[in-house]
């Protein structure tokens, strides 16, 4: 069974709200990455999402951006971050991997090739921001492969589309809150509660929130109606600037251990 | 059908002016690499833009506008000074640096800003290489009294600064984006970021035709009006068609103008001019076509200049308007169907054409148009007398004056 699939069943036995942590590969220091994806787990994490650095991220905000351009700086590639999700699964069998990034790195690695080594190094899913299902085509090899493409709904997507979407959907659907960059703070909650209630009604797979969730009140507030929620720019923003491995993966727990409480109090308290 | 397979065959069989398909498909290339959030704007636009481009009253109204504001026709010139000197071939200048702001891109911001006017969008977004479209895309704002915001690149805003103050003398808010190369291709991500933050009441006039369908099939629709004419002003003055036709490509919007409405006249042979810097053996140049490989770059699949790891690579080019890793997808499918081909044209070789057109001909260039020169030259220069090169000079150098002081060494 699929990582991705595996947790959400657990989550969903255990009622409760799945913690999504983003962070860019390779920073802020590259050779801490498989430390800094425990620290993830040892904080709560159910999902990590790994971004692969892209020089062009145009779905992102500045947060995201310069932590792409401090990584590629410093010559992270995609051979490197396999590698470190390599040396990750030889602690960790359990927690779902999903790569997250643009196209053209998987295009000009070869999609089969890219699906190959992402699925031999314990990748379980993989996001393309620039692929919507127009082009999922140039994304079949990587599904061939076992891994979960995820696929992203937004506020503009209309109904006829979104029930498509939720059709192939795979892994889990990411509802992305507002129309904007990651790293913006946009959120209307009562629209984001609305629209997840349809979304969940028609898609077979969970569906996690992500876009402008900062911090535990965020989380909390959100992770009452989503089945997960995803923190990326906020996360990374804390972990800029960390100059050793101790130091980055305290950060990462200080930042993520009173969210995970929080999602974990709200959903008790439901119960 | 594979188009690498056999050109030639596969070249004769198509219909040009049939592409793009549906799906916004040049052959293998184009289609909507967008985030989830802007397939809603996208098709919106589409559904507008497919009403308009075939509604009489719109193609009245932008005739109308091309005529009595733009300027059009913008004659064809022979260069006959310039034809003498070089021995060769006939060379014929499409002079659309006669235009209203001095190049060819007002054809495509009229035609956006009204495609806007007509969505009732009243905020207009834009990125800018040299600054040319950013011009053209804050005349028509003030024309249509519409806001405008112009991204830019730090590095193209040190070195375009006349370009930056006209903007600005035309109501329109420059960004700097200092982002990645701080070039033409991080104005296009940040021109992005914005649209995709205020879709509702913002339109994106993209510059060139490149970004997602159905922009590389509109702006190729708003500069097709250099090939149509330039077709017929053949037939009027030289009774014939030429013989070559070539032009510069960043992007590639002013190419696909001129060549579109010859794609079909098998005879005659196309020849793009792309930015080749110090040398295509140097790797600093940004010819996509001549030295890249098929990837996906701002919302389509195209030739784009990137490393083995698909990040893309930081490109040079002494114009600003050329120095852009990718290139429109329409292209990248005339290059595969061996319809048009793409070649190199270095600083050097354009600076040398800019100064040879002032002195022969007393018309400045700009940068950009002079790689287009240069080519005609390479070309005239191989063929006999008889043989008219049809050259689009897409562009007046007025903006590029203190860039080559600069490089000669001459402060002004």
């Amino acid at each position: 069974m699929n990582r991705i699939d595996a947790r959400f069943s657990e989550l969903k036995a255990q009622r409760r709200t799945g913690l999504i942590p983003f962070v860019t590969a390779g920073d802020p220091l590259p050779e801490a990455t498989p430390a800094l994806m425990h620290a993830l787990v040892e904080a709560g994490a159910d999902v990590i999402e790994l971004g692969v650095p892209f020089s062009d991220p145009m779905a992102d905000g500045p947060v995201i951006q310069h932590a792409s351009e401090r990584a590629l700086a410093k010559q992270v590639g995609l051979a490197m971050i396999l590698g470190w999700v390599r040396e990750f699964r030889r602690r960790d069998e359990n927690t779902p991997i999903v790569l997250m990034g643009y196209m053209n790195p998987v295009e000009i690695h070869g999609a089969e090739r890219f699906a190959r080594e992402a699925v031999e190094a314990g990748v379980d899913g993989v996001l393309l921001v620039d692929c919507p299902i127009e082009e999922a085509q140039a994304a079949a090899p990587l599904r061939e492969a076992g891994l979960r493409q995820i696929l992203l709904a937004a506020p503009t997507t209309d109904g006829a589309r979104l029930a498509r979407i939720c059709d192939a959907a795979a892994g889990f659907l990411y509802y992305v809150s507002f129309a904007g960059i990651t790293g913006a703070d946009r959120i209307h909650l009562d629209d984001v509660r609305a629209r997840v209630a349809q979304v969940r009604e028609q898609a077979k797979v969970p569906v996690a929130v992500g876009f402008g969730i900062r911090d535990a009140a965020s989380a909390q507030a959100i992770g009452a109606f989503a089945d997960a929620v995803v923190i990326g720019s906020a996360l990374v923003e804390r972990l800029a600037g960390a100059a050793t491995e101790s130091e980055v993966c305290t950060r990462a727990r200080d930042f993520l251990m009173p969210i995970r409480a929080a999602l974990d109090v709200e959903k008790s308290e439901e119960a | 059908m594979s188009l690498k397979s056999n050109p030639a065959a596969a070249a004769a069989a198509i219909d040009y002016t049939h592409t793009p398909d549906a799906r916004g498909r040049f052959g293998d290339y184009g289609g909507s690499y967008v985030s989830e959030t802007l397939i809603a704007p996208l098709a919106e636009l589409t559904a507008a833009y497919e009403k308009l481009r075939v509604d009489p009253a719109f193609i009245a109204e932008f005739e109308r506008d091309l005529k009595y504001y733009v300027g059009r026709p913008s004659p064809i010139y022979h260069a006959e000074r310039l034809s003498k000197k070089i021995g060769g071939a006939q060379i014929l200048l499409k002079r659309e640096d006669l235009n209203h702001t001095g190049a060819h891109k007002i054809n495509n911001t009229i035609g956006q800003a009204l495609v806007a006017r007509h969505m009732g969008k009243r905020r207009i977004i834009a990125e800018t290489g040299a600054g040319q479209h950013g011009v053209a895309t804050a005349t028509v704002c003030a024309r249509f009294g519409l806001d405008c915001v112009v991204y830019m690149g730090a590095t193209d805003i040190e070195r375009q600064k006349i370009n930056v103050y006209r903007m600005k003398l035309l109501g329109a808010e420059v960004v700097p984006v200092t982002s990645g190369s701080k070039t033409l291709k991080d104005a296009l991500n940040e021109a992005m970021r914005d649209w995709v933050t205020n879709v509702a009441n913002t339109f994106y006039i993209i510059g060139t035709v490149a970004g997602p369908h159905p922009y590389p099939q509109m702006v190729r629709d708003f500069n097709a009006v250099v090939g149509r004419e330039a077709r017929a002003q053949m037939f009027e003055q030289f009774g014939r068609l030429p013989d070559v036709i070539t032009a510069c490509v960043g992007g590639g919007s002013n190419a696909i103008g001129l060549f579109h409405a010859f794609l079909n006249d098998r005879d005659v042979r196309i020849v793009g001019a792309e930015a080749a810097g110090d040398g295509i053996e140097t790797g600093r140049h940004a010819a996509s076509l001549a030295a890249g490989r098929p990837g996906v770059l701002h919302g389509n699949r195209t030739y784009v200049l990137c490393d083995d790891d698909g990040q893309i690579t930081e490109t040079h080019s002494v114009s600003a308007g050329l120095d852009y890793p990718g290139v429109g997808p329409e292209h990248a499918f005339l290059k595969d169907s061996g319809r048009a081909s793409y070649v190199g044209v270095t600083d050097e070789e354009a600076l040398a054409a800019f100064h040879e057109l002032a002195r022969t001909e007393g018309i400045l260039a700009a940068l950009e148009s002079s790689h287009a020169v240069a080519q005609a030259i390479k070309l005239a220069r191989e063929l006999p007398k008889d043989q008219l090169v049809l050259c689009n000079l897409s562009g007046r150098g007025d903006k590029d004056v203190h860039t080559i002081a600069t490089r000669e060494g001459i402060t002004l």
